[in-house]
């Protein structure tokens, strides 16, 4: 519904705007009213589409199950924490969230260590073809490379273990970090390291010295994405986490393997598994940003 | 050039000195390839080994377990999957439905949002916060909150078609509706993601073309259309890429939301559920990494159409 009113935006709003094509000042047309009322709608339904599901998603993890079945209380009810201490106390989600929070750190750390090298040498030699053999992680479906790594890491008695889940998320994290440390050291001037190189520091000095701290921006904007995305992640953890390192994706998928599902419980933990990685981004919201789009702009 | 000058003008310390200094020196004259080829080698060997596995394993029989008795049954597999008209062709059409309705849907969709929010406005910060919040949250968490909202009889979404007068429907649980609702789902978390880079394209733009149409007597849409589309392509285009391909590959709400093989009638299986599903649940590893290779071939096929065509042009 609101799909048709938002793409009709495109071809309403200038014939509004193009009333006075010849106005000597282009920026404030004579008749100013019609578009910003139209922008206001158009944009005020946009983010209530965005944001009603999230909303509907916190307010059912308030409800009892009888609530979220009755329509009468739709808005109207009682809240309740049971749920969330159902789904912390009783599931062991206490677990479930380190699990999540000890793979996404250090398949992050040690990504950045690889990366953030990886992609200054491929920046600076320009070696885009060396960067398309770490891109390839990002294209390769991960089905083809889960039957492989399953039985080559079940054979080294790794399967289960928090290493082979770092690494199966560093594979996410890696190209990610490549990708956007490039397009951050493309922007990143050489100057600075030219003229720490003429003042006797060594090329890796300089880049140690120099080029690391300036680079504080870009490796945070590489990191923050990279943690979301290995926190995000289901399909690896789905197959290569045991009891004990299972992450919040897969415990939350488990959840509605039985027979009826306890829609409380489930929003609870959907709200456990989303909320921390939506606060992160709202207060690192720049980097977030700055890290979807890299790349995006230079063509 | 300069390592040559400073490993010289410091280099006639003690013999340990000499040897410390020889290694940085052959450490920064090979610093190349010593700082990209650790996360090359780890790439590659993640990929390489794998694939080349993949490769073999969809020439033989095998089944049940990887290292089991099985036999090289060259290209029959391929020529099982080609004929398999009961699951491997509709998931193909499947995943060409979901990634092509999605993608175009997302494109428009993006497009017109970030054409809203282009130019500066009051409560911006807002729509962005807005904007972001469903590109990060977890799919499997927002499928979950779907399967909710699209229950046939206790969803908020036919609460809402009741009081508008409509008939329930049966969305996601639906035959014929679980795929467009899934669409519906993956536009619903990915067009911020879409408005985000086209946002950014739009604002490295430099404003004089426009001004210069709309001098010239050019009507907005005139102005979008021969002016900033044509400004934006190369970010469209890298748009496009970064989205099809993930959208090529969903498989989290996919799996979240219809299980096993995409429902029981298999209503929502792309082929990367359907690779997934021969792979972990029924263990048939040659017919699945037949699936897989030609999975791969197709995505490969499709980025290097973009990005030849692409070429092509620009020269």
């Amino acid at each position: 519904m609101t799909d048709t009113v938002t793409s009709k935006a495109r071809p309403e709003s200038p014939l509004l705007e193009s009333t006075v094509p010849n106005s000597p000042s282009p920026r404030r047309p004579r008749k100013p009213r019609a578009y910003p009322i139209f922008r206001v709608v158009c944009l005020t339904l946009t983010v209530l589409l965005f944001i009603a599901p999230l909303v509907w998603m916190l307010v059912a993890s308030f409800k009892t199950n009888v609530d979220i079945n009755d329509s009468g209380k739709t808005f109207i009810f009682t809240p309740t924490l049971d749920n969330y201490a159902n789904v912390l106390s009783r599931n062991n989600y206490f677990g479930f969230i380190f699990n999540s929070f000890w793979v996404a750190l250090w398949s992050t750390v040690l990504s950045l260590l690889l990366g953030v090298p990886a992609a200054y040498a491929m920046s600076r030699f320009t070696m885009r073809r060396s960067a398309m053999v770490v891109l390839m992680a990002r294209i390769i479906p991960g089905v083809s490379l889960l039957v492989p790594w399953y039985f080559i890491f079940a054979n080294l008695r790794l399967v289960g273990g928090f290493g082979v889940l770092v690494l199966s998320h560093m594979f996410v994290a890696l190209p990610l970090i490549v990708y956007i440390m490039m397009s951050f050291f493309d922007s990143l001037p050489t100057e600075l390291e030219d003229a720490a190189q003429v003042d006797g520091l060594t090329p890796i000095g300089a880049f140690r010295r120099i080029t690391l701290p300036l680079s504080v921006p870009g490796i945070a904007t590489a990191s923050i994405l990279s943690f979301i995305f290995s926190w995000n992640n289901f399909m690896f953890a789905l197959v290569l986490s045991g009891a004990n390192t299972k992450t919040l994706p897969v415990a939350i998928f488990n959840f509605v393997s039985y027979a009826s599902i306890d829609w409380g419980s489930l929003m609870a933990a959907a709200i456990i598994v989303t909320l921390p990685i939506m606060v992160i981004a709202l207060f690192t919201q720049k980097y977030v940003v700055s890290g979807l789009t890299a790349g995006a702009t230079k063509g | 050039m300069t390592t040559k000058a400073t490993g010289r003008s410091t280099g006639r310390a003690a013999p340990k000195a000499t040897a410390r200094q020889a290694c940085s020196h052959w450490a920064n004259r090979h610093r190349k390839w010593l700082f990209a080829a650790p996360a090359m080698i780890f790439v590659a060997l993640l990929i390489a080994i794998p694939l080349a596995w993949t490769v073999y394993l969809s020439l033989t029989d095998t089944q049940g377990s990887v290292r089991a008795e099985s036999e090289f049954v060259g290209f029959a597999n391929y020529l099982q999957v080609f004929r398999d008209t009961d699951r491997f062709w509709p998931a193909m059409l499947r995943t060409f439905t979901f990634t092509s309705g999605a993608l175009a849907a997302e494109m428009v969709l993006g497009m017109g949002i970030a054409l809203l929010l282009w130019r500066p406005f009051k409560g911006e910060k807002w729509v962005r916060v807005a904007i972001l919040l469903p590109l990060v949250a977890t799919p499997v968490a927002v499928g979950m909150m779907w399967r909710l909202i699209f229950d046939p009889n206790i969803g908020f979404a036919n609460q809402l078609l009741s009081w508008v007068g409509l008939p329930a429907q049966p969305w996601l649980s639906g035959r014929e509706s679980a795929l467009p609702t899934l669409m519906f789902v993956d536009v619903w978390q990915w067009t911020p993601m879409i408005v985000l880079i086209l946002l950014a394209g739009l604002t490295s733009l430099s404003d004089e073309p426009d001004e210069a149409a709309r001098i010239d007597g050019a009507n907005a849409w005139q102005r979008f259309r021969f002016v900033t589309l044509p400004l934006l392509r190369s970010t469209v285009v890298v748009a496009l890429v970064l989205r099809g391909i993930d959208a090529l590959k969903t498989f989290d709400i996919l799996y979240a939301t219809k299980g096993k093989g995409g429902g029981s009638f298999n209503e929502a299986e792309t082929l990367n559920v359907y690779a997934y599903g021969l792979s972990f649940d029924y263990n048939d590893y040659g017919i699945a990494s037949t699936v897989l290779v030609l999975f791969f071939l197709i995505i490969i096929a499709l980025m290097w159409m973009v990005t030849y065509r692409r070429k092509e042009k620009q020269s």
